[in-house]
């Protein structure tokens, strides 16, 4: 019977109901799978969480333990009550992010939580697994959406930096995932300078170190004189750019890594000088290879632009559908 | 093209004045002929290729991308060269940007029939930013903010030559502006501009020190005394018809900044055939400025028909705009700019009788023997309603710019009140993290018996550094409401602020408008209740 009852979009997530689990509730649930650590996905106060060992460290950094942490690792299956049975696979998004594929009664569900498929320092690739239902994100669901290779972006980073020795090069980066991100590229491209944080982004950075992500030299701006930071990197979170915390800085050239910096608008409403586009989100071509390559039966949206990829389902003649699930928002990818 | 996609790439994110002219000059002095000419007339909107239209690039599109994947992208991006910029298949093995010169020769070689495929050929050569330089500069609306005016700083500042200079020459000048930039950048000779109506830079005037009046410093033998007349500051040019200008000659009429604005004064432009080039005010025949014997209305009046591309019949009849001459800078083929103040008035009054007495007459001169004598008869300038008194060196010759000793203005004392801030904006460029744009009000009433408060105005000068981070840190320890970008305050703290004058107008819920409005105190010590209030505002207003 293909039809894919056991898993229902309600309002605040995804149930499936025979284990009576939902995965990445907006509200405290019994049980919680939970597919990465950002706040719109893993919330704090469930009973029972189930997520990679990453995802659950991050998550206790954020909202202290939680009721009861099962870690399952990347490729692990998991009984759960009522014949479910999840195995956690690598999606490629942040550290610690999984799909999770589903199996129950012959059927076979993935939910991507969020996901990309170019190459990351500091977590494992997206594995392309077979399904009947696909439940993917369209963040970027749109063809405007391409975002170029990483390290392009990165080498204009350093390009502004060696431009502007006087000013500091302030990176506007999400606080999970994307400053780390950053801060592997840039070691990647050989950058090898202390590079400054904001407070804010301190304890996930060393997490990150912790779990065995290398980030080379990490300074606290906190206490330090303007002039001992011209010439320098430092990354906050997006809401910093433009906030008062910045006047301490020298001249700072507002910077952004995120893939809305491809739209010309978006970046300005940013005040940004220097957009870097650096997305941990599919774009729009990786959206839809993915699509082909795992070529499910049915395709569900998520959250994201869903008329746009719905349309693009519709021309290649494929069964999909949006959920409108509320509450994953992405303003600051 | 790369270069030139890179610079209006930079340009969008630069908000700073300098920074933006740092990045036009570098491009300028960095390209070749003729491709920075090029450039530089389509960042001010100099080029026009008819055959290209913003229907064309969304055909184009249409042809290649789903029209409802096309749709959805433009609502979420917003602009119609940028969505097709991102959309344009990208092509690497066909990746070769023409130059700017080669593109603007293409497009120009474009008609009707060859637009579509001739303008793919050229996108497919391009990357992405290639691409949004070239549909901008096709359909020709740049809209990043580069004004004229700008692009001749950034000009002079490339080639380090006077911007007056530069101003001059420009005009007469057609894209891709060869002479132009052989003269600035090889020191080949300066265009010839004699024979089109070309703007010059005004001489303008220096405040007049507080010391210089009390100490009375100025010997009045050396200066001549004029009133400030409060409208808009133009110069007049017309040329015969000689060396291809139009029929009958050409007349224009240029605001301070260089703006054409013959079009919103042709009762001014056909009246005046003389070939010269004055320097006057301009204003609407009334009496409120100077009485029956001043003849001008108030600024208020002029300001109906300023900013307007045609004028009608009606307005030309109920506001009928002369000009009131200060100065003359060329005549009968003669620069007088070099001349003496006192020989070029001799000419201007030489030329009178020449002119249309309804549409020109000339700024009479005030006989004072000292500034104290000068200074009473300002007194009596508020009451007449002109803006003030200007003080002329004698022996001054025409230059462009603010020389000092040479020309001064005295404003009459503005006017204050004390007004309530109500709402803050964030400011933009250095001051984006600051709250530094400031409405305030007065009160509708006695604020004990419960009036309200009525916006009057709108100030984002006035004050200095320190008293901005102040002011800042009060919005955000005062703020009662956000609506987007503004925070509204609990209304505890009192401004005086100067204006130059205050009229009616419909635009604001209060029924006044302020003319130059600047917080000149912050009046921590006065209590909210104690501001104005409006009827004391409504008592000041002139015209």
């Amino acid at each position: 019977m293909a039809d894919f009852s056991w898993i229902r979009a309600e309002a605040h997530g995804l149930h499936v109901a025979p284990a009576n689990a939902w995965i990445d509730p907006a509200d405290p649930v019994e049980t919680a799978l939970v597919t990465h650590g950002h706040a719109d996905h893993a919330r704090g106060g469930h009973a029972q969480c189930i997520a990679t060992p990453e995802t659950l460290a991050i998550m206790d950094l954020r909202y202290g333990p939680p009721g009861a942490a099962q870690p399952v690792a990347y490729g692990e299956t998991l009984s759960l009550p009522g014949g479910v049975r999840a195995t956690f696979l690598p999606a490629g998004h942040v550290l610690g992010s999984a799909q999770i594929l589903l199996e129950h009664a012959d059927e076979r569900v993935i939910v991507t939580g969020d996901y990309k498929r170019r190459a990351d320092p500091t977590c494992p690739p997206f594995e392309v697994t077979r399904c009947d239902v696909f439940i993917t994100e369209a963040t970027f669901g749109l063809p405007v959406f391409r975002h170029p290779p990483i390290g392009e972006e990165i080498g204009k980073l350093l390009k502004a930096r060696e431009a502007n020795p006087d000013r500091c090069i302030l990176v506007g980066a999400y606080a999970l995932g994307k400053a780390q991100r950053v801060i592997a590229e840039l070691r990647r491209a050989g950058y090898v300078e202390p590079i400054y944080l904001h407070g804010a982004l301190e304890r996930m950075c060393r997490l990150y170190e912790e779990l065995g992500v290398d980030l080379g030299e990490l300074r606290l701006i906190a206490g330090l004189p303007k002039a001992a930071l011209a010439g320098q990197i430092i990354l906050c979170p997006p809401s910093a750019l433009n906030d008062r915390w910045s006047r301490r800085l020298p001249d700072p050239v507002p910077a952004m890594a995120s893939g809305w910096m491809r739209v010309r608008q978006r970046a300005r409403q940013r005040n940004v000088e220097l957009p870097l586009i650096i997305s941990d989100h599919a774009d729009w071509e990786e959206l839809t290879a993915t699509i082909k390559e795992v070529n499910p039966g049915e395709t569900w949206i998520t959250h994201g632009r869903e008329d746009a990829l719905l349309r693009w389902c519709a021309l290649h003649q494929r069964r999909a559908r949006a959920l409108a699930l509320v509450g994953y928002e992405d303003e600051d990818d | 093209m790369e270069a030139f996609a890179a610079l209006l790439d930079a340009l969008v994110y630069t908000r700073s004045r300098n920074g933006k002219l740092a990045l036009i000059a570098a491009y300028l002095r960095e390209t070749p002929d003729p491709d920075r000419g090029w450039a530089l007339a389509a960042l001010t909107d100099g080029l026009d290729f008819p055959a290209v239209k913003a229907g064309t690039i969304r055909a184009l599109l249409m042809d290649r991308v789903d029209p409802v994947l096309f749709k959805l992208s433009r609502d979420f991006v917003g602009d119609t060269a940028e969505t097709a910029s991102l959309l344009w298949p990208d092509n690497p093995a066909a990746l070769d940007p023409p130059s700017v010169s080669e593109a603007v020769a293409a497009l120009s070689a474009m008609t009707r029939q060859s637009v579509a495929p001739a303008l793919a050929q050229l996108l497919d050569r391009l990357d992405v930013n290639g691409r949004y330089a070239l549909i901008k500069m096709a359909t020709g609306a740049m809209r990043i903010g580069i004004s004229a005016r700008l692009a001749k700083v950034a000009f002079a500042q490339a080639f380090d030559v006077p911007v007056e200079d530069v101003e001059e020459y420009w005009h007469g000048q057609t894209p891709p502006y060869g002479a132009l930039f052989d003269w600035a950048a090889n020191g080949g000779p300066a265009p010839r501009v004699d024979h089109i109506p070309t703007f010059r830079p005004f001489m303008l005037a220096h405040p007049l020190e507080e010391d210089a009046i009390e100490r009375d410093t100025l010997d009045m033998a050396d200066y001549a005394a004029e009133w400030k007349w409060d409208g808009i500051r133009v110069q007049i040019v017309h040329v015969p018809e000689v060396d291809g200008a139009g029929p009958g000659g050409d007349t224009r009429l240029f605001s301070r900044t260089g703006d054409d604005i013959t079009g919103s004064f042709p009762d001014i432009a056909a009246a005046f055939r003389e070939p010269a080039v004055l320097d006057g005010e301009l204003l609407v025949r009334g009496t409120h400025q100077g009485g029956e014997e001043g003849g001008a209305a108030s600024f208020n009046a002029l300001q109906q028909r300023l900013g307007r591309k045609s004028v009608s019949k009606a307005m030309l009849e109920a506001s009928p705009a002369f000009v009131r001459l200060y100065d003359v800078l060329l005549s009968d083929g003669e620069d007088h700019r070099a001349l003496s103040w006192e020989q070029r008035r001799a000419v201007l009054e030489g030329l009178m009788p020449r002119l249309d007495p309804t549409r020109f007459d000339i700024s009479p001169l005030i006989d004072a023997a000292s500034l104290h004598d000068l200074a009473a008869i300002r007194e009596r300038a508020r009451d007449e309603a002109i803006e003030g008194v200007m003080l002329k060196r004698r022996d001054s010759p025409y230059v462009a710019g603010r020389r000092t000793g040479l020309w001064y203005k005295w404003k009459r004392d503005p006017l204050l009140a004390d007004c309530v801030l109500m709402y803050a904006q964030r400011g933009s460029g250095k001051r984006s993290s600051f709250y530094s744009d400031f409405t305030f009000g007065c009160w509708d009433g006695d604020p004990d018996a419960g009036a309200e408060l009525l916006p009057v105005g709108k100030a984002y000068f006035g004050f200095t550094d320190e008293e901005l981070k102040w002011l800042d840190s009060h919005v955000r320890r005062h703020t009662v409401n956000r609506f987007g970008p503004v925070r509204e305050t609990d209304k505890s703290l009192v401004f005086e602020v100067a204006f130059d004058s205050i009229h009616e107008s419909k635009r604001h819920k209060s029924g006044l408008a302020m003319r130059f409005p600047r917080i000149s105190r912050i009046r921590t010590d006065k209590p909210a209740h104690e501001a104005d209030r409006i009827e004391t505002l409504r008592a000041m207003v002139t015209g």
